[in-house]
């Protein structure tokens, strides 16, 4: 996270993050492990009203960001979300606002309405990282139909299928190399959700299959078959926002961590002591400091609509994704088997970072991505 | 057309300027030139008078490009293009005036660096001679001393190392064994110091010596300054693994060195030697150094791997795509920590230790950077000819790979500074404190 906050944004972090310890603290977290919904009733819509949903919408929409950079603002509380290992789809809901203001239109003015005000929450189906401007992983078809059009296929992991009214889905067009993004309700016709297990305890995903599933042409956002920049930006947007995340995780239990090993004593001194722990605190301590300032780097750019902002996001996304994982689990190593039960909080943000790092392309699969875009980059120098 | 004409004359103007007399473009620079003149101007003389680098010129690790003759020549070189930037009211740019310097401002070094990126510099003169030496000097010296040394190391005309590592005390740099004696006005220096680079072809040294064996280390401690020249001083060069002479040792029997090149008090060499060490830190940061930013294509990290990857004809492979990219990823972290942590330092929300996460960061950054490039050019890294393009040399520089973690201070320092001064964890048992320094326990070959 940023070193400084301005005023306005302390107030804003200030008051989800009290929010937060107040609706969610680690007893209810550990609770809702058997709640379908992943958060209690009322959770969302008066998360909502703190601002967790409109930040990336226009200002004719409700948007309007607290210093000017709406994407940063939001991170801030990604961050606070990762903190506290909250629940929601905070990223997927956002990106859901992001498209329906500024690529949809009229049509779906009403829609975005109603996730703005976290009355109805929304989700998407991105798909993974690829070329710039060309999503990846992506095997669900759409295809023109009359004056509608029709969606096939299968998409997953979808963040809060179950419990989402609509599902932004990224689609390629059938027999062509371009693709569409359609806003699917959830009562469509042919449209059917399947839980999935998850790695975190409230963040819950579906696979959603679409069959013959047909919608008026209105239900697509932005131009048929020319997606792929609209993609990207969302693709860059959620990214951010699962850094920001991941490095609130790893900031609370590397703190959890620093204490305990204070507070420790073997053979007559404190864990802190041992130079064998004290020079690993070193190395993560570096990870955590490496983790924020390229989160805040990437973030900034992918605000201004930088041309280094998708070279920058992967690469935060596969840093953290390689050393977000790695600090976690050494915590969990300095902490001993008490650091593997479920009654201790370290694992709500071993489960964040865990999450994060497979989402969105694993570090594998941002290096690649990274590559590519250096390799032009060096090649138009 | 008049657009054209006046920038035309602007430019001619600059050029007038920097060849007109040394003395008058000085006192210009120091009457308050502003740092867009000064670029101009700089930017101007540099283009007309210095050498563009060739790519790659310089990259690797320690490596060994010249021979001794070659090596003297550049050294020669760099003193010659010293003197010209002195003479042209370019050399010493945040220096005061009244020891030949031009008075001006970081930001006109800083556009300096900018300005000379990409063409020859005096680099062998830059550190340690101008930072940590000159700025010790400048802070501890006496006005005799500073006006005897400052021109001169601003000239070219003196090189200077620095006598601080032995070879029984590296990172216990307080432990120094060398001994200075008083003998009447003068003192006399026994022992031995090491890891100069270029002791050989260099002229000055600031050398930390144990005027005081009955007190603790840091308590005992008196700096002095002396010439290499000096009779009972003899320099020895090192070869390093990879055939490099570079580094040198330097034996001292019964030198003999004036009170008058003494350096702050007798026994409060450890006030000056902290000082010493954190102008040492933070000499890739200093007002009194020209660094230009290193182009991409000098330095170990992403561009050179792609460089490297299309010579061994490697780069379709997914395997060392992957190792460019996490090199690429690496360098961009990096870039985006070192401001945060200067911020941070700042503005005081981060501890003021915290340029050892940088150290750490950029230690072993390097060396993974250097084990990825090993990996990308398969068994050229065991054998290798000259035509393998930028492959070339690079089994050797994975040979000389820990040099990144090593010098100017280990990453087990950092990591105990980060540890113990940014993370307030207990410190590390130390026998030797508040013992008189003849009773510290020794290693055998130290003693």
């Amino acid at each position: 996270m940023l070193l400084e906050l301005t005023p306005d944004q302390e107030v804003f972090r200030e008051a989800t993050a009290r929010f937060l310890a107040d609706r969610v603290p680690p007893d209810v977290i550990r609770r809702l492990r058997d709640d379908p919904a992943g958060f209690p009733s009322g959770y969302w819509s008066a998360g909502a009203e703190l601002g967790w949903t409109s930040l990336l919408t226009r200002e004719e929409h409700g948007g309007g960001s607290i210093s000017g950079s709406p994407l940063v603002d939001l991170s801030i509380l990604a961050h606070e979300f990762g903190a506290r290992a909250a629940p929601g789809p905070l990223a997927a809901a956002n990106v859901v606002a992001l498209a329906l203001s500024a690529w949809g239109g009229d049509a779906h003015a009403e829609t975005l309405d109603a996730v703005l005000s976290g009355m109805s929450l929304a989700t998407c189906a991105l798909g993974e990282p690829g070329v710039p401007g060309e999503p990846a992983g992506v095997t669900v078809q759409v295809r023109a139909d009359g004056g509608g059009v029709v969606l096939d296929g299968t998409a997953r992991p979808v963040e809060s299928a179950a419990r989402a009214a609509h599902i932004l889905v990224t689609a390629r067009v059938a027999g062509t190399a371009g693709f569409a993004q359609v806003l699917v309700p959830a009562d469509a016709a042919g449209m059917t959700v399947t839980p999935m297990r998850s790695a975190d305890l409230t963040r819950r995903f579906g696979v959603v299959q679409f069959e013959g599933v047909r919608l008026p042409a209105a239900a697509v956002v932005g131009e048929f078959g020319e997606v792929g920049e609209q993609v990207e930006r969302q693709f860059q947007a959620a990214l951010a926002l699962s850094c920001a995340e991941s490095v609130g995780a790893m900031q609370t239990a590397f703190d959890l961590t620093v204490k305990w090993a204070f507070e420790r004593y073997s053979f007559g001194r404190p864990l802190a002591s041992y130079q064998e722990l004290k020079h690993r605190f070193a190395d993560m301590k570096m990870w955590l400091e490496a983790s924020h300032a390229i989160t805040d780097r990437a973030t900034a750019a992918v605000d201004a609509g930088a041309p280094e902002a998708a070279e920058l996001v992967s690469a935060a996304k596969a840093y953290i994704g390689d050393y977000g994982a790695e600090l976690v689990q050494d915590c969990v190593q300095i902490h001993g088997g008490i650091g593997m039960t479920f009654e201790h909080d370290l694992h709500f943000y071993l489960r964040r970072v865990t999450l994060n790092r497979a989402l969105h392309g694993n570090p594998a699969s941002h290096r690649a991505r990274v590559t590519g875009i250096f390799e032009n980059l060096k090649e138009l120098a | 057309m008049s657009t054209s004409d006046a920038a035309g004359s602007a430019i001619s103007d600059a050029a007038g300027s920097a060849i007109s007399t040394a003395d008058a473009t000085r006192t210009g620079a120091a009457a308050g030139e502003s740092v867009e003149d000064f670029r101009a101007r700089a930017r101007v003389w540099i283009r007309a008078n210095l050498r563009p680098l060739e790519v790659h010129e310089e990259v690797g690790i320690l490596r060994v490009t010249r021979t001794d003759e070659e090596e003297l020549a550049a050294a020669a070189r760099e003193r010659k293009v010293q003197r010209m930037l002195f003479d042209n009211g370019l050399a010493g740019i945040c220096f005061p005036p009244e020891y030949g310097g031009l008075g001006l401002t970081r930001a006109h070094q800083l556009a300096f660096n900018e300005e000379i990126e990409g063409y020859e510099y005096p680099q062998r003169i830059q550190v340690p001679t101008l930072t940590p030496c000159a700025a010790v000097l400048l802070e501890f010296g006496t006005e005799e001393q500073k006006l005897a040394h400052i021109p001169a190391m601003l000239k070219g005309e003196e090189i200077w190392m620095q006598f601080l590592s032995e070879p029984s005390s590296g990172s216990d740099v307080a432990a120094a064994l060398t001994s200075a004696v008083r003998d009447g006005d003068d003192w006399l220096l026994n022992g031995s110091k090491i890891w100069t680079t270029g002791a050989w072809w260099s002229d000055w040294a600031l050398c930390l010596a144990r005027t005081n064996w009955d007190v603790p280390k840091h308590r005992g401690l008196t700096v002095f300054i002396l010439p290499l020249t000096a009779h009972g001083v003899d320099v020895q060069r090192i070869e390093m693994l990879n055939g490099l002479k570079e580094f040198c040792q330097e034996f001292m029997t019964d030198v003999r060195v004036p009170d008058s090149d003494r350096i702050g008090a007798v026994d409060d060499g450890w006030t000056v030697g902290t000082r010493w060490m954190f102008h040492e830190r933070m000499a890739s940061n200093s007002p009194y150094v020209t660094s230009p930013g290193t182009s991409a294509h000098h330095r170990i990290g992403p561009d050179w791997l792609l460089d490297i990857a299309r010579d061994a004809g490697r780069l379709e492979d997914p395997v060392v795509r992957d190792l460019i990219g996490e090199s690429r990823v690496l360098d961009l972290v990096g870039s985006a920590l070192q401001p945060r942590l200067a911020a941070g330092m700042t503005t005081g929300r981060l501890s003021d230790q915290s340029a050892a996460i940088a150290r750490l960061f950029a230690g072993i950054t390097a060396t993974q950077h250097m084990t990825n490039a090993f990996d990308i050019v398969g068994d050229r890294g065991a054998a290798w000819v000259e035509g393998d393009g930028a492959v070339f040399d690079v089994g050797q520089d994975f040979l000389m790979r820990q040099t990144a973690t090593i010098g100017g201070g280990t990453t087990e320092m950092a990591r105990n500074v980060i540890s113990e001064r940014v993370l307030g964890m207990p410190r590390e048992a130390a026998l030797d404190r508040g013992l008189a320094f003849r009773d510290v326990p020794r290693g055998a070959r130290n003693s």
